[in-house]
């Protein structure tokens, strides 16, 4: 496929980066996240948590190196079965369960990322969904996960040994301290010379290419980075629900994280976090329609594509001219 | 009965049918998506979605106005090519200009819209569709017993995929057609319509899809997710065979439909996986696919 310089690229062009103004939104954030289970269920805003680390990590890989990944449900329901099955099953405690599941996702992604970086654009797409998909059939078929009944009755434990996760609020802070982790993180990775190169890599990757840079790594460490982060999103997750099932593995899975991040705004910071809440909150609230969900989920995914393509964040930062 | 390798050559046959004709349906559906991505530069998500459409077209044609299979046959693509053609008219082409991606994007939405629909009215079981009485019955070919709507299936479905062939390749339509692919611009100075024939490709290809869910719908059953898995697996083969030649997708689809027949013989725990695993190992020996042309 032919570099064309004219065609507007996935992402909305940055605008001046100014550290500030993230640096406000990030304190509003964090504030708005401690206080809110004044007003809302923790066990909802815990998910939300979840899925809003999810797309940020999605949106690493979409966002600042331009693949749009269709199979990123894998990291997250494989890393779910297998912070379950160590926590369950071996009795490991709560924050090794999760950091062998994320790193368990990592090595996915490193296996899964060194196929599918072999195509750009298009391609890499479906490569990601059937490998994604190979991963369900895995997931339905192997004898640890249980197939269609999932682990059930995840223990939650206590985190170090002290701090009780069975208790709501506490877990909820856990949950939190967690998100703003891989959150930092993620906003680490963007700004740090590394990610101005996987920028460079979304922009022009023959010209990268041209400056000596082997690009193929880069997109290869960005994929298992995106693919870890995932990983702590969905062993956190099935901690927090006390169950791994094969929804988060399945492709709609993968789906409702693009439409999460296209919502909030792609290659935004604040964006997936933003768009996450809203779905999240939008398929609670619309529990009862049954399938006119999907079909909700539908339009807002056209809608986003044909008229909305900044995302919330997106246009808010462009009526500002702010970079967010 | 002639045991191979401690299986039944009835099994093996057997296999090797169902094989083949799920490779008939691989082949017009990659073949579809080859064509709709050599003049738009898109992946159709829909496409699966608009396989189960053709697929209800039929049942309701039968069901609520009474008319049989062949007319099916012919009403189903048509209205379904329709259909693709208001898709690409009102949606596909405000995105002229923007990344590939976008157009992925735009059809996953319709496909969640298409198949949530029907979803809502149909639930998820299936609704049977009889085989047409004129193709009822078997024959008994002396090594297997042949089932005559399957032997259609697969007779059928290569004449379409062959006739799909003669046309772009050796056509002066086609010529044009390929022409638009290299170069738009200087194509609709000679005079030729190039958005036209955008989307007509587009009611064509996704027709295809929609006649592979008419043939379908008789040995599946009808089903609103139908093709939501089946879709997936086609992606796949797609990867394999590269999208570069018309005829490779053909042959590719084929040929997968009796890998995955015969792995349902030997090795039945791998059959829903082993066309992934193909595609992977063809993504490290051949990135750019089979009949691929560049990477």
């Amino acid at each position: 496929m032919s570099v064309d310089t004219i065609t507007e690229t996935i992402t909305a062009p940055v605008e001046v980066a100014n550290p500030r103004d993230e640096q406000i939104a990030f304190v509003l954030m964090t504030l708005a996240l401690i206080i809110a289970p004044l007003f809302a269920y923790p066990f909802f805003l815990m998910q939300a948590l979840c899925f809003a680390l999810f797309a940020c990590a999605f949106n690493l890989l979409v966002g600042y190196v331009g693949l749009l990944s269709f199979g990123h449900a894998m990291f997250l329901g494989s890393a779910g079965y297998f912070s379950a099955h160590i926590a369950k099953v071996w009795g490991w405690p709560p924050e090794l369960a999760i950091i062998a599941a994320a790193l368990g996702a990592g090595v996915i992604g490193l296996i899964t990322g060194a196929l599918a970086i072999r195509r750009q654009g298009i391609y890499f797409s479906m490569i990601t969904l059937a490998l994604s998909q190979m991963i369900y059939f895995f997931c339905l078929q192997a004898p640890f996960t249980h197939g269609e009944d999932g682990i059930q009755a995840v223990p939650q434990g206590k985190m170090l040994g002290f701090i009780n996760l069975s208790n709501q609020m506490t877990l909820y802070f856990v949950v939190l301290a967690i998100f703003l982790f891989g959150f930092l993180a993620i906003h680490r990775i963007i700004n740090s010379p590394f990610g101005e190169i996987l920028k460079a890599i979304r922009e022009n990757e023959p010209r990268a290419i041209s400056l000596g840079y082997k690009t193929d790594r880069y997109k290869l460490a960005a994929f298992v980075l995106s693919a870890t982060l995932v990983g702590l999103a969905g062993a956190t997750k099935s901690i927090v629900a006390q169950n791994a099932s094969l929804t988060d593995v399945h492709w709609t899975m993968s789906g409702e994280v693009v439409l999460m991040t296209l919502v909030g705004g792609l290659g935004t910071i604040f964006g997936p976090v933003v768009g996450a809440f809203i779905i999240v909150a939008m398929q609670n609230y619309l529990a009862g329609f049954g399938q006119w969900v999907t079909v909700i989920q539908g339009v807002i995914f056209v809608a986003c594509v044909l008229a909305f393509r900044r995302g919330i964040v997106g246009e808010i930062a462009h009526l500002f001219k702010r970079s967010l | 009965m002639i045991p191979l390798l401690g299986i039944s050559t009835q099994a093996l046959f057997g296999q090797l049918l169902l094989g083949l004709i799920n490779g008939a349906f691989y082949a017009l559906l990659s073949l579809g998506l080859a064509v709709i991505f050599g003049m738009l530069n898109i992946i159709n998500f829909a496409h699966g979605a608009l396989y189960m459409v053709g697929a209800f077209c039929a049942y309701f044609l039968l069901n609520l106005l009474g008319l049989n299979y062949w007319f099916a046959l012919i009403i189903s693509p048509l209205v379904v090519g329709g259909l693709g053609m208001i898709i690409e008219r009102t949606m596909l082409q405000r995105l002229a200009g923007l990344d590939h991606l976008y157009g992925l994007l735009l059809t996953f939405g319709l496909a969640l819209i298409i198949q949530g629909v029907f979803q809502n009215y149909f639930g998820s079981s299936g609704l049977p569709y009889a085989i047409p009485r004129e193709l009822a019955g078997g024959t008994n070919l002396g090594f297997m017993f042949l089932p005559n709507y399957r032997g259609w299936v697969i007779i059928f479905s290569l004449i379409v995929c062959l006739a799909t062939w003669f046309m772009i390749e050796k056509t002066r339509l086609g010529a044009n057609l390929r022409a638009a692919t290299e170069n738009p611009t200087l194509v609709r100075a000679f005079g030729i319509n190039v958005p036209r024939m955008v989307t007509l490709t587009y009611g064509f290809g996704v027709a295809l899809a929609a006649l592979a869910g008419v043939l379908a719908a008789p040995i599946n059953q009808v089903r609103p997710l139908m093709g939501a898995d089946f879709i997936i697996v086609v992606f796949a083969v797609v990867v394999i065979g590269g999208m570069g030649s018309i005829l490779g997708s053909i042959i590719t689809g084929f040929l997968l439909g009796l890998v995955e027949g015969l792995t349902k013989v030997f090795y039945p725990e791998a059959s829903n996986t082993v066309v992934f695993v193909i595609m992977a190992i063809v993504l490290l020996v051949k990135p750019a696919g089979l009949f691929g042309r560049t990477a």
